[in-house]
């Protein structure tokens, strides 16, 4: 039996065909939630329209989009009139938008926003209770998919900052059904077995519905939990996500968050230095400050001439002995001259001295005789001259 | 404090708070050095902190609750 296969490019020719002469699909009017939203330089527009079991592409040419009176956004539920389409060389029906309107707010928006308007008033978005980044933390646990450029990111701004950071990563989904409830069980598990210092839950850009997760209820409860500080990186820095707000702090980006976290090691290096020096200068200083006291102390004249002031006691002690000295002697002088006039003067009064002109003295019996009547014959008496004594005899 | 046992940032935050008294001045010579040395200690500290870690890049496997941990290295796209 031969096979006669055709090419894939024939197949999607004749879906193409198909789909192309039914009546129905070449004008349909259909409501959903755009995400996905990109507006192309071109000026095109290329979105997904959403339900909540299920998705079609759609795209709105530059013609058409002038006539826009709204500017869609991801998130919005919307109401389009198009053409359904294949676009063949990627095997895809489209939606080829001819006109769009705005069908009231998006449910998921509405929901973040209710959410939103509910932690606030509850207090989970609170300054009083974030928790500071610590500056040199040890360990930088990631909440991230383990595939992708956001761990990729952090790790080389991380390594870049710090070439020997310890990174933890913990992966998690982040989109789809259930990532919310593994992204809550992540922040807890990092806390139980504190795994890491700071926390960073990081996801790239994406429509509001890829970005969901990180805008449920459960999670921003993990995160006000969370003893571990939480720098929350989700989306780009345009998107507002449920755990910023909930979050220590913010980062625009991931790469923004590893910057928040990881401390540039230069510069901490730099700061250590600087305090080194900031120490030993300081000390110096001091150091010189005493010594030009210890100087100008020592100039003085106690302690540059220290016997200068025993010295000087010195010859007030001698001048004291001195003039006690010249007292004593100018008084002994006095004294003596005046002895010696007392003495020339006993000297003249004495009758030693009358003797020497020729007088005597008669005494008799030791009694000086001053009369004739007092002696009688044979009376013995002595005589005094001045150079001696002789016994007499009284005659007649 | 135990000198060992201190972390960096607590040792950083020491470490700035004597510059600043020391900075200050007021305290006497005795004292002076005796916070200079208390310093240096923890700037060396700091130092030997910052020259012991190693680079480690890892990912964490939660195996029914026990947390395994291994190398990680991101794929390139």
């Amino acid at each position: 039996m031969k096979y006669n296969p055709i090419s894939v490019s024939e197949l999607n020719g004749y879906i193409k065909n198909k789909i192309a002469s039914d009546e129905v699909l070449a004008n349909v009017l259909v409501k959903g939630e755009i995400s996905n939203f990109k507006h192309h330089y071109t000026g095109h527009m290329y979105f997904t329209l959403k339900d909540d079991k299920s998705l079609i592409k759609c795209i709105m040419f530059k013609t058409y989009t002038a006539n826009l009176n709204f500017i869609p956004k991801d998130g919005m539920s919307v109401m389009v009139l198009g053409t359904v389409s294949v676009f063949e060389r990627d095997g895809v029906y489209q939606i080829y938008c001819k006109a769009m309107q705005e069908d009231g707010m998006g449910s998921l928006y509405t929901a973040y926003e209710e959410l939103k308007k509910k932690l606030e008033q509850e207090g989970l978005f609170q300054k009083e209770h974030k928790k500071r980044i610590p500056s040199m933390p040890k360990v930088i646990g990631v909440l991230t998919s383990n595939t992708g450029s956001v761990i990729r990111d952090i790790i080389n701004v991380s390594t870049r900052r710090n070439p020997n950071v310890y990174i933890r990563l913990l992966p998690v989904p982040v989109q789809g059904e259930g990532a919310a409830v593994k992204i809550a069980d992540a922040i807890r598990t990092m806390n139980e077995k504190k795994l890491a210092d700071v926390l960073i839950l990081a996801r790239g850009g994406g429509s509001l519905e890829d970005l969901w997760p990180f805008n449920e209820e459960i999670v921003a409860r993990a995160i006000y939990t969370s003893e571990i500080p939480i720098i929350s990186a989700v989306g780009h820095e345009t998107d507002f996500s449920i755990s910023d707000f909930v979050a220590d702090l913010r980062a625009p980006t991931p790469s923004a968050a590893a910057e928040l976290a990881v401390p540039n090691i230069a510069d901490v290096k730099l700061k250590l230095d600087n305090y080194q020096y900031q120490l030993k200068n300081t000390l110096k200083k001091k150091t010189e400050v005493m010594r030009l006291r210890y100087e100008k102390c020592m100039t003085r004249r106690v302690f540059k001439e220290p016997f200068q002031d025993i010295n000087e006691k010195y010859i007030q002690l001698d001048n004291v002995v001195k003039r006690i000295a010249t007292i004593t002697t100018s008084c002994l002088h006095d004294k003596r001259i005046n002895a010696i006039q007392l003495i020339s003067k006993l000297d003249a009064l004495s009758p030693l001295k009358t003797l020497t002109r020729g007088y005597s003295i008669i005494q008799k019996n030791g009694k000086v005789i001053k009369s004739v009547r007092e002696l009688k014959k044979q009376d013995e008496i002595t005589l005094q001259l001045t150079d001696g004594k002789r016994n007499a005899r009284i005659i007649e | 404090m135990e000198k060992e046992k201190i972390n960096f940032e607590e040792a950083m935050q020491q470490l700035e708070k004597i510059a600043t008294e020391l900075e200050k001045g007021d305290l006497g010579l005795d004292e002076s050095i005796k916070k200079f040395e208390e310093g240096m200690a923890l700037s060396k500290r700091c130092n030997e902190i910052l020259e012991k870690a190693e680079k480690r890049i890892s990912i964490l496997i939660n195996e029914d609750g026990v947390i395994k941990e291994e190398n990680f290295i991101p794929n390139e796209e």
